[in-house]
């Protein structure tokens, strides 16, 4: 029903399922921002980070651990896109469409060949749950502090400022001595890793994983990381820190998601999002681009 | 230092845009040595300094560097004994990063890079007085992204970077053509300063003859992906344009081929 009250009731699983879109796109911000390539790998990555978790969590497995081995599947599904690329010589984008695209039978296995493994949140011991939203946003927060706490450490170490410079300018960081494939296939594995984490709790928060899960994962995650951008621009317009960046990626993510439970609480058909979604983040990302070209 | 044994280069082989770019080149530079390299258009002298660089394997040939063998070497794993500087003032630093984080970056060059600090605060203060040393009034923006600085200090900057880890050989391709006349002569100024503080041994191209004349003690010319002419010493000290082209005719047997070089 279009009513306010109903609006307000969906606003605050929006929110914890924002906040968990947003940390699958901190780990889209490396490879698109700091490594400055397309890896459509994520589409993948991120439901096999789901079905790792599943049927990690229904054999009985801790949570934790659970979610730890979907984060280094993810690593090592980004390593494999990575040297498909820097050592194969086939453009990252393509690299991605192929890791992607074999992930589906991978997947598939990984589920025992059903396409839908259900993860009861009564029957079996979760992190982050949509039957209990509080305790979720909670979880999605703490995992977000974490993880930009982390990143923020990260890149500013020497391995992370060589993957910087890697993405900023490959003729630099070569005359500087660094091995830019390898900055490359590391900054693809920790990107993947934290897409395979962020699917491991979408699917524990939905109580289920689902081979299509990570359709349009990408998608998602750029429109997260550029509103962010748009709405940090707003607010700081002279710039802010890097924290404060990745602290917008998951504001995005938020703000993303709201925006999709305010287009279906109008009634619009749930089929059309995904042409509303592509329509948008081709917009946010041509308008840098048009706006050089006035110049 | 520097030894060059009879490299060979041909891009395109076998295609109708088949160039042969280096035609069997020997050279040995001396420890401390600062030649320049001049020659017309295609002569092969950025050829000759990218297949020292390593930014592809050339075809036949040896390069070794202090008598390491490096012809098989990546353009990475030789930068531990190379300091660069490109004409592009764009490429040699990376502009979405701080100066010091470039200075970091440069700091660390040939070192393994692993979860230590990127930047310690010293380093910082040893940037702050390299840059005051130099003069470009750097040295109170180390917080400040590359991308905003102009193309002159940006080659200034890439030349303290390519220098900060001494070289064991510092190689400049025509550093200073994309820069108006006067900023020019501000960063040829700084790289005689530094060559000479710390004795690089120093491979520079360039595209203007006074300039190739002027600077370094030795001056090599080619043609056709040849070293035509190898002047030092005394001769190189007396030369003058004129005496240069007049040579150049009678190596290689053609007239010299851009105006540029004769009028810059």
């Amino acid at each position: 029903m279009i009513t306010i009250p109903n609006l307000i009731s969906r606003i605050p699983g929006g929110i914890a399922q924002g906040i968990i879109w947003g940390i699958m796109a901190l780990g889209i911000y490396i490879t698109f921002r700091v490594l400055k390539e397309s890896d459509l790998t994520v589409d993948g990555s991120f439901a096999t980070g789901g079905a790792t978790a599943v049927m990690l969590i229904t054999s009985g497995v801790n949570p934790w651990i659970a979610l730890l081995v979907a984060f280094v599947t993810g690593i090592f599904i980004g390593m494999i896109t990575g040297l498909i690329h820097t050592k194969l010589k086939i453009p990252a984008i393509l690299s991605g469409i192929l890791v992607q695209f074999g992930l589906y039978s991978i997947n598939l296995h990984i589920m025992g060949m059903v396409a839908n493994v259900s993860c009861n949140p009564t029957k079996n011991k979760v992190l982050i749950s949509m039957r209990n939203i509080p305790m979720a946003i909670t979880v999605g927060v703490g995992f977000s502090i974490a993880l930009i706490a982390i990143m923020y450490w990260y890149f500013g170490t020497e391995q992370g400022c060589a993957i910087r410079a890697t993405g900023n300018n490959s003729h630099m960081a070569l005359a500087q001595g660094i091995n830019v494939n390898n900055m490359k296939v590391i900054g693809f594995a920790l990107g993947n890793g934290l897409v395979a984490m962020a699917g491991g709790l979408m699917a524990q928060y939905q109580g289920f994983s689902d081979i299509n899960m990570g359709r349009g994962a990408i998608v998602i995650g750029l429109a997260a990381i550029i509103i962010g951008e748009v709405l940090s621009e707003v607010i700081f317009p002279k710039g802010c820190s890097f924290y404060m960046r990745l602290f917008f990626v998951i504001v995005g993510g938020i703000v993303y998601y709201l925006i999709m439970i305010i287009v279906l609480w109008l009634r619009v058909d749930s089929n059309d999002l995904k042409l509303a979604t592509a329509i948008i983040v081709m917009l946010a990302l041509s308008i840098p681009n048009l706006r050089k070209g006035n110049n | 230092m520097l030894r060059i044994e009879n490299i060979h280069k041909t891009f395109n082989p076998g295609t109708i845009n088949e160039k042969m770019a280096l035609d069997g080149v020997d050279l040995v530079l001396e420890d401390g040595e600062f030649v320049t390299v001049i020659g017309s258009n295609g002569a092969g002298k950025s050829t000759l300094l990218n297949a020292i660089a390593g930014v592809w394997l050339v075809d036949e040939g040896k390069i070794f560097i202090d008598d390491n063998d490096v012809t098989k070497l990546s353009e990475d794993k030789r930068a531990k004994y190379i300091g660069r500087v490109f004409q592009d003032p764009m490429m040699g630093t990376a502009a979405d990063m701080w100066i010091e984080e470039n200075l970091a970056l440069a700091h660390r060059r040939g070192k393994r890079r692993g979860l230590a600090n990127g930047i310690y605060p010293d380093e910082r203060e040893t940037f702050r007085h390299l840059l005051k040393e130099f003069d470009l009034g750097l040295e109170d923006r180390l917080s400040t992204k590359v991308g905003l600085l102009s193309g002159g200090q940006r080659q200034a900057l890439t030349l303290i970077m390519a220098t900060l880890q001494r070289p064991r050989l510092l190689l400049l391709d025509e550093h200073t053509a994309a820069l108006d006349p006067k900023t020019a002569q501000k960063v040829l100024d700084v790289t005689d300063k530094i060559v000479r503080k710390s004795q690089l041994t120093t491979f520079m191209v360039t595209h203007n003859m006074k300039d190739a004349i002027i600077h370094g003690d030795r001056l090599l010319m080619l043609n056709n992906g040849k070293i035509i002419l190898d002047i030092r010493g005394e001769e190189k000290k007396k030369l003058t344009v004129e005496k240069l082209l007049e040579m150049f005719e009678k190596a290689s047997g053609e007239e010299f081929s851009n105006d540029a070089a004769i009028l810059g």
